[in-house]
C-alpha cells in the first residue's frame, strides 16, 4: 500500500543531514552528478519505507482490527495536503537485543503540523505497526519537539495514541522519554489546548500523558486505557476482568470519568475531533473563536417558557434549555455519560464559543456530588484558561448527603468547583432556572463569586434549603408545621427575596 | 351533559339539547330514531350483544363481514371489523374492553359491514324554532383505524340528486328530533351511491372548517346565535358550494407504524405555513408545547382552499412542504403522499383507501431518480456550506489562521443502502453539483440555521427541510413530506469508513418492544409460558387506543419486564423470549 497521498514538504535541514553522512563516505570515489542522483534515490527509498511504517502485513493486521494506520489518521485529521511531517527519517538508537538490525525510518510515531479547518495544530500519531507503537527515546523526542513548537507558536497539540507502552529494550531511556512528555504536558497546560484521542491500547505510565491533557477521547471497541492490564490484575488481585471492562471506552466514559467522550470508530472520532477544535482558541493568548453565524442572536425561544414543570419537584431535562439556547442546537457535550447530574460542554452564541455548565434535574435531582463537582471544576478551569465565557444554568437542590459522599471527601471535591468558579475571570453569566439551595447555590457561579450577570427565571427560588427541611428545623416540636411550610414557600419559593437584594440583573420575562 | 343545572344557573349551553345528545349518543337508540325519521339505515341486529358467542351467532345471521362497535362509542374507538368467527370473538372482547375504558359503557352492537364504502357526512344547522338546513357534505373516506385523516368538501362522488336526498334525510332527522345547533349526520355510501345512516354527531366536528370554506357560513357564529334563541337567517337556498376545501389532520404519530401510532415529545420548533395563500391552521399548540401520552395526539388541522379541487390539493402540498414540526414524529409524510397519490387525485377513494393503496404499510415517499439526485444535490450543498463555514473564524490571529476555504469537494453520499459520488464546485453564488452524468446548479441561498431550505435547482424552485446535521456527516432532510437520512463524507473519509467493522446489531426478533409510549393495559403471559407466533402477549394503551402486541416468534417467555399499569416509553423492552 503506497501512501502516495501523503505530501512531505522537503525541508532542507533534514535532507542536508542525510547528505552529510553519506557524503563523507562517497565524495572521493564518485562523480558528484552520479552521487547526487544516488542520494536522491536513497531519499526516495527511505521515504517510501517510512510511509510503509511496519510493512504491509502489519498494516493489514491493523486494518483487520478495525483501526486505521497512523498516517491514515493524520491524513483524515488535517485539511487535504496540509500536513507537514517532522523527523521522518530518524531511527531509534537502541543497540541491545538485536535492535540495531531492526530499524524503521521515523520509528514508531508520525509527528508534524497541519491545518484543521484552516487553523494550525501540532500532532503526533503513534504507529502501532512499528514495534507495536512502543515508546523509544527517539519516539519521545519527536513528540517533545512538536510540543515545544506548539507552545512557541501558540497552537494546540493533538495526540493520537496507539501504543503498546514503553520500548522495553531501551530501559530507562524509554521511561525518561515518558517523563519528558509529562513535563511538557504540565508546562503547556493552560497555555495551549492539549487533546488526546486514544485509538488503540494505552497502558502503564503512558496513560498519564492523556490524563494530563485537557480532553481525552476514546474510540469504542478498539481503545483501552489502564495502568495494568487484565493479566497483571489477575496475578495481583485474582480478579477476572476483560480489557474492555477494565479500561474500555464504556468504562472510562461512564464509570471512571477518565475519558471525556467516546466515538464509534476511527473515522467518526477524527471527524468529530476536527469539529471539536472549532470550539477552541489556539492558545491562551487568543480570544474564544467567533465563527460566522447564521442563527440570529435575538431569536425568540418560546420553548423556554414551557420546559420548567409547574411542580418544583418534577424533573426536566436541562439539555432542552441548553440546546435551544445555543446556536443551531449545536452542543458538544463533554462527559455526557459520567456524573450526569451536571451538564458541561461547548456551544456557540452568535458564533462565539461559550462553555455551558448546567445542573441536570433529570439525574439525581441535579444535586452536586463528588463526581459532578470534579467534572464541573475541571471544565470551568479550562474555560477560564482559554478565555471562553461561561454560562451556568442553575437548578440545584444542594450537595448530596450521606456517608458515601462525606467519607469520599465531598467537602474537598466540592471546594474544587467553588474555587474554579470563584477564580474564573472570563465573562460569567448565570441563569437560575429553578432551585438554588444552600451552599450549592453559592458554588454555582453565584453573583457573590464575581458572576458578571446573574438572571433569574420566574420559577427561581433561592433559599438555604427546601421548605420541608427548613420548617422542621425552625419549628421543631411545634404543632401545625405545615402552616409554617406554606409561609416559607410563600416567602422563599419565588425570585423576590434575591431580587429585592439586587442579586439579579433582572428576572425573565421583563 | 349537565345542561339542566346550567340552565337553572342562567348559563346557556352552546350546543344541542340534552335529549338530542343522549338520543344520538347511543347507537341503538339513534338507529331507531333515524328509521322513524325515514332515514336509510344499515341492516343489523337491533339489540345488545351479551357475550362473544352471541356476537358470533348474530354475525352469522347478518352475514360477514360485520362491524362490531361500542354502543356509546364515537371517533372510531371500540370498533372492530370481523370477517369470520374468530375475528368476531376477538373483536367483541377488544371492543368491549375499549368501550369500557373509554366510555365507561361496554354495551356492544353488531351490524352489516359495507365493503369499500365512502364516509360522507352532511353538516346540519337547526334552530330552536323548528328550522333546519343542511350545509352540503364532507367526504371523510381517508381513515386509519376508523379515524379520519383527510377530509374534503364537497365530495367528488356525489351528484346533485344524491346530495339533495342525503341532505333532506338529514334535515328530516333534525326536525324529528327537534334538533338545534350544529350537527353532523354521517352516512356510508356504497359504490351505487346507496347511502346508509351511520350516526349523528351532536357537536361541532373536527372537520367543520372545510364546510365553512365552501359555504362561507361561520358555524360557530351560527351556534352562538342559535344558543341565544335567534332563528336561522339562512335558508337552504343561501347555502352554496363555492370552491373546494381540504383538511389534513396533522397528528403527532408515526405513520410508518400501522399508518400512525402516537408519538410524544416537545415541539422545539413549530412553524405553521400561514405565509402560503388560502391556508388556515386550527391548532391548540405552540412552539414549546409538549405532546404527552395523556391527550389526543392531534397537532393541527391544516385547511387549504382553492377554486377547484386541484388548487386545494396544490395549496395543501405547498403548505405541508413548508410546515415545520420538530421534536415529535408526525404524519406529514403520509398526508403529503396521499395528496399526490393517483387514486386520491382521481377521487377514487373509500374507507379502505390506506390499506388498498399501501398494502404493506406506508413506506415513505417513493423517489424517482431525479428526486433522489435533487436530495443528494441539496445534501452536498449543505455539507459544502458547513465545510466553508468551519473555516470562517472572524477573530483569529492572521499568523496562525491560514484561511483557505475549500471550493471543491468530492463527496460520497449514502441514501438508504446506496452510495453515490457527488462532485461539488462553488462557483460564485451557486454550487455546481455533478451526480452520475447529471449536473445541477444549486443557488447558494441556503441558511444553515433555517429549518426550511428554499432554493433553486437548475432554475426551478425546490423546497426541502433541514432537520439535523452533525460533524459525523449525518444529515436529515425532508423532501416532499418524508424525512431522509443521508451520510455525507469526503471520498477519502468514506473509503476509510468502509474499512471499519460494522457494529453488531441487537437481535430484536426475540423481544417485544413497545411500539409507542403508553400505559400497559394487560399482560397475558408469564415467564415460562409457551407462546405461539401471533399470540397476544400484552396490550399497550396510549391516547385511548389499545394496541395488542403479538409474539413474533414461537417460543418460551424468558422474561416479562412490565406489569399492567406500568408506563412505558417507545422501544422499551416489554417481554423477552428464549
Amino acid at each position: 500500500m503506497a501512501l502516495s497521498y501523503v505530501r512531505v514538504v522537503q525541508r532542507p535541514i533534514y535532507i542536508s543531514w542525510n547528505c552529510g553522512i553519506l557524503g563523507v563516505q562517497c565524495c572521493n570515489q564518485y562523480s558528484t552528478a552520479a552521487h547526487t542522483l544516488r542520494v536522491t534515490q536513497q531519499i526516495k527509498e527511505k521515504r517510501k519505507n517510512a510511509l510503509l511504517g511496519g510493512g504491509l502485513s502489519r498494516i493489514d493486521a491493523q486494518h483487520k482490527k478495525g483501526k486505521l494506520t497512523a498516517r491514515e489518521r493524520v491524513h483524515l485529521l488535517c485539511d487535504p495536503g496540509t500536513f507537514v511531517e517532522y523527523d521522518m527519517m530518524v531511527e531509534h538508537t537502541c543497540s541491545d537485543f538485536g535492535m540495531e538490525k531492526l530499524k524503521y525510518p521515523g520509528d514508531s510515531v508520525v509527528t508534524g503540523h497541519g491545518l484543521i479547518n484552516g487553523r494550525i495544530a501540532y500532532m503526533f500519531s503513534q504507529d502501532f505497526t512499528v514495534f507495536g507503537g512502543s515508546l523509544s527515546s527517539i519516539h519521545a523526542k519527536k513528540i517533545c519537539k512538536i510540543m515545544d513548537q506548539a507552545v512557541l507558536v501558540g497552537a494546540p497539540v493533538i495526540g493520537l495514541n496507539d501504543s503498546g507502552g514503553a520500548r522495553i529494550q531501551e530501559g530507562v531511556e524509554s521511561l525518561a522519554g515518558y517523563a519528558d512528555i509529562f513535563l511538557r504536558n504540565v508546562l503547556s497546560s493552560g497555555v495551549i489546548p492539549q487533546i488526546s484521542l486514544i485509538m488503540g491500547p494505552c497502558a502503564g505510565g503512558a496513560v498519564y500523558s492523556p490524563a494530563m491533557t485537557d480532553f481525552t477521547f476514546m474510540v469504542e471497541d478498539t481503545s483501552y486505557l489502564f495502568i495494568t492490564g487484565p493479566d497483571v490484575v489477575k496475578s495481583v488481585t485474582n480478579e477476572n476482568v476483560t480489557q474492555e471492562e477494565l479500561g474500555g471506552a464504556k468504562t472510562h466514559t461512564t464509570i471512571s470519568g477518565v475519558a471525556h467522550k467516546a466515538f464509534n470508530n476511527d473515522v467518526d472520532a477524527l471527524l468529530q475531533l476536527r469539529n471539536f477544535l472549532g470550539f477552541l482558541p489556539l492558545s491562551n493568548k487568543d480570544p474564544a473563536p467567533i465563527r460566522l453565524c447564521d442563527d440570529p442572536w435575538n431569536r425568540n425561544v418560546p420553548t423556554l417558557d414551557t420546559i420548567i414543570p409547574p411542580e418544583t419537584t418534577s424533573p426536566y431535562d436541562m439539555l432542552d434549555v441548553v440546546i435551544n439556547v445555543v446556536d443551531e442546537r449545536d452542543f458538544f457535550e463533554i462527559m455526557p455519560n459520567y456524573a450526569k447530574n451536571i451538564i458541561i460542554g461547548f456551544g456557540r452564541m452568535n458564533g462565539r464559543t461559550v462553555g455551558i455548565v448546567g445542573n441536570q434535574p433529570k439525574s439525581a435531582a441535579g444535586c452536586l456530588d463528588i463526581n459532578s463537582s470534579v467534572k464541573g471544576a475541571r471544565f470551568v478551569r479550562f474555560c477560564d484558561a482559554f478565555n471562553i465565557p461561561i454560562i451556568t444554568f442553575v437548578d440545584v437542590p444542594g450537595f448530596l448527603p450521606g456517608t458515601g459522599q462525606e467519607h469520599g471527601g465531598i467537602i474537598r471535591h466540592g471546594a474544587k468547583l467553588l474555587y474554579a468558579f470563584a477564580e474564573a475571570t472570563v465573562p460569567k453569566i448565570t441563569v437560575i432556572t429553578r432551585k438554588g439551595y444552600g451552599g450549592a447555590y453559592d458554588v454555582m457561579s453565584s453573583k457573590h463569586l464575581r458572576g458578571d450577570i446573574n438572571y433569574a427565571w420566574p420559577t427561581a427560588e433561592v433559599a438555604v434549603m427546601g421548605a420541608k427541611g427548613a420548617t422542621s428545623i425552625l419549628f421543631k416540636g411545634k404543632p401545625d408545621v405545615s402552616k409554617y411550610e406554606a409561609e416559607y414557600v410563600e416567602k422563599f419559593g419565588n425570585p423576590f427575596p434575591a431580587a429585592v437584594r439586587g442579586v439579579y440583573l433582572c428576572t425573565f420575562p421583563h | 351533559m349537565g345542561c339542566c343545572s346550567q340552565e337553572s344557573a342562567g348559563i346557556s349551553f352552546i350546543g344541542p339539547s340534552a335529549g338530542a345528545i343522549n338520543g344520538m349518543g347511543d347507537k341503538l337508540e339513534s338507529k331507531r330514531l333515524a328509521q322513524a325519521a325515514g332515514v336509510n339505515t344499515i341492516p343489523g341486529f337491533d339489540g345488545i350483544i351479551n357475550d362473544a358467542d352471541h356476537c358470533v351467532q348474530i354475525a352469522k345471521e347478518i352475514g360477514y363481514p360485520v362491524m362490531i362497535k361500542a354502543s356509546a362509542g364515537g371517533g372510531g374507538k371500540g370498533m372492530r371489523i370481523a370477517r369470520n368467527d374468530d375475528d368476531a370473538r376477538d373483536g367483541f372482547r377488544m371492543a368491549s374492553q375499549e368501550a369500557a375504558s373509554s366510555f365507561g359503557d361496554d354495551r356492544i352492537l353488531v351490524e352489516k359491514f359495507i365493503d369499500r364504502p365512502r364516509h360522507i357526512e352532511i353538516q346540519v344547522l337547526g334552530d330552536k324554532h323548528g328550522n333546519a338546513i343542511y350545509l352540503n357534505e364532507r367526504e371523510c373516506s381517508i381513515q386509519r383505524r376508523n379515524q379520519k385523516v383527510i377530509e374534503e368538501a364537497p365530495s367528488v362522488f356525489l351528484n346533485e340528486e344524491t346530495r339533495k336526498a342525503m341532505g333532506e334525510q338529514a334535515v328530516s332527522l333534525c326536525k324529528r328530533l327537534g334538533y338545534y345547533s350544529a350537527g353532523t349526520v354521517e352516512f356510508l355510501v356504497d359504490s351505487e351511491r346507496n347511502f346508509y345512516f351511520l350516526e349523528m354527531n351532536t357537536r361541532l366536528q373536527v372537520e367543520h372548517p372545510v364546510t365553512e370554506c365552501i359555504t362561507g357560513v361561520d358555524l360557530v357564529h351560527q351556534m352562538i346565535r342559535i344558543a341565544k334563541g335567534h332563528p336561522l337567517l339562512l335558508t337552504q337556498k343561501d347555502i352554496p358550494i363555492k370552491g373546494w376545501a381540504i383538511e389534513s389532520r396533522v397528528y403527532s404519530e408515526d405513520p410508518y407504524k400501522n399508518f400512525g401510532l402516537p408519538s410524544i415529545g416537545r415541539l422545539y420548533r413549530y412553524i405553521e405555513p400561514l405565509h402560503i395563500p388560502n391556508v388556515r391552521c386550527d391548532s391548540g399548540i405552540d412552539e414549546g408545547s409538549e405532546i404527552s401520552i395523556y391527550y389526543d395526539p392531534m397537532i393541527c388541522k391544516l385547511v387549504c382552499y382553492g377554486n377547484v379541487r386541484s388548487e386545494a390539493i396544490n395549496a395543501s402540498v405547498k403548505a405541508l412542504d413548508s410546515y415545520v414540526i420538530r421534536g415529535v414524529t408526525h404524519n406529514i409524510p403520509l398526508l403529503r403522499d396521499i395528496l399526490t397519490e393517483k387514486n386520491f387525485i382521481d377521487g377514487n377513494i373509500s374507507t379502505n383507501y390506506l390499506s388498498e393503496v399501501y398494502p404493506d404499510g406506508f413506506k415513505g415517499r417513493q423517489l424517482t431518480n431525479t428526486d433522489k439526485e435533487h436530495i443528494l444535490a441539496i445534501a452536498a450543498c449543505v455539507f459544502s456550506k458547513m465545510d466553508i463555514r468551519s473555516y470562517t473564524f472572524i477573530n483569529e490571529r492572521p499568523s496562525t489562521a491560514k484561511r483557505k476555504e475549500p471550493a471543491d469537494w468530492t463527496l460520497m453520499i449514502s441514501l438508504f443502502d446506496e452510495e453515490l459520488q457527488c462532485d461539488v464546485k462553488k462557483a460564485g453564488s451557486e454550487f455546481r453539483v455533478q451526480i452520475n452524468n447529471d449536473s445541477f446548479s444549486v443557488q447558494d441561498n441556503i441558511n444553515l440555521a433555517s429549518p426550511v431550505i428554499e432554493t433553486n435547482i437548475n432554475g426551478k424552485p425546490v423546497v426541502m427541510q433541514l432537520v439535523s446535521k452533525d460533524a459525523s456527516g449525518k444529515l436529515q432532510i425532508v423532501y416532499q413530506g418524508t424525512m431522509f437520512t443521508l451520510f455525507v463524507l469526503r471520498d477519502e473519509a468514506s473509503t476509510f469508513l468502509k474499512m471499519m467493522p460494522p457494529k453488531p446489531k441487537v437481535d430484536v426478533s426475540k423481544v417485544i418492544l413497545s411500539p409507542m409510549p403508553g400505559v400497559v393495559r394487560s399482560v397475558s403471559c408469564k415467564v415460562g409460558d409457551s407462546i405461539a407466533e401471533g399470540q397476544e402477549v400484552c396490550v399497550v394503551e396510549a391516547m385511548k387506543m389499545q394496541n395488542s402486541l403479538l409474539a413474533g416468534v414461537t417460543g418460551k417467555v424468558k422474561a416479562v419486564h412490565v406489569n399492567a399499569g406500568d408506563t412505558v416509553g417507545e422501544d422499551d423492552v416489554l417481554i423477552e423470549f428464549e
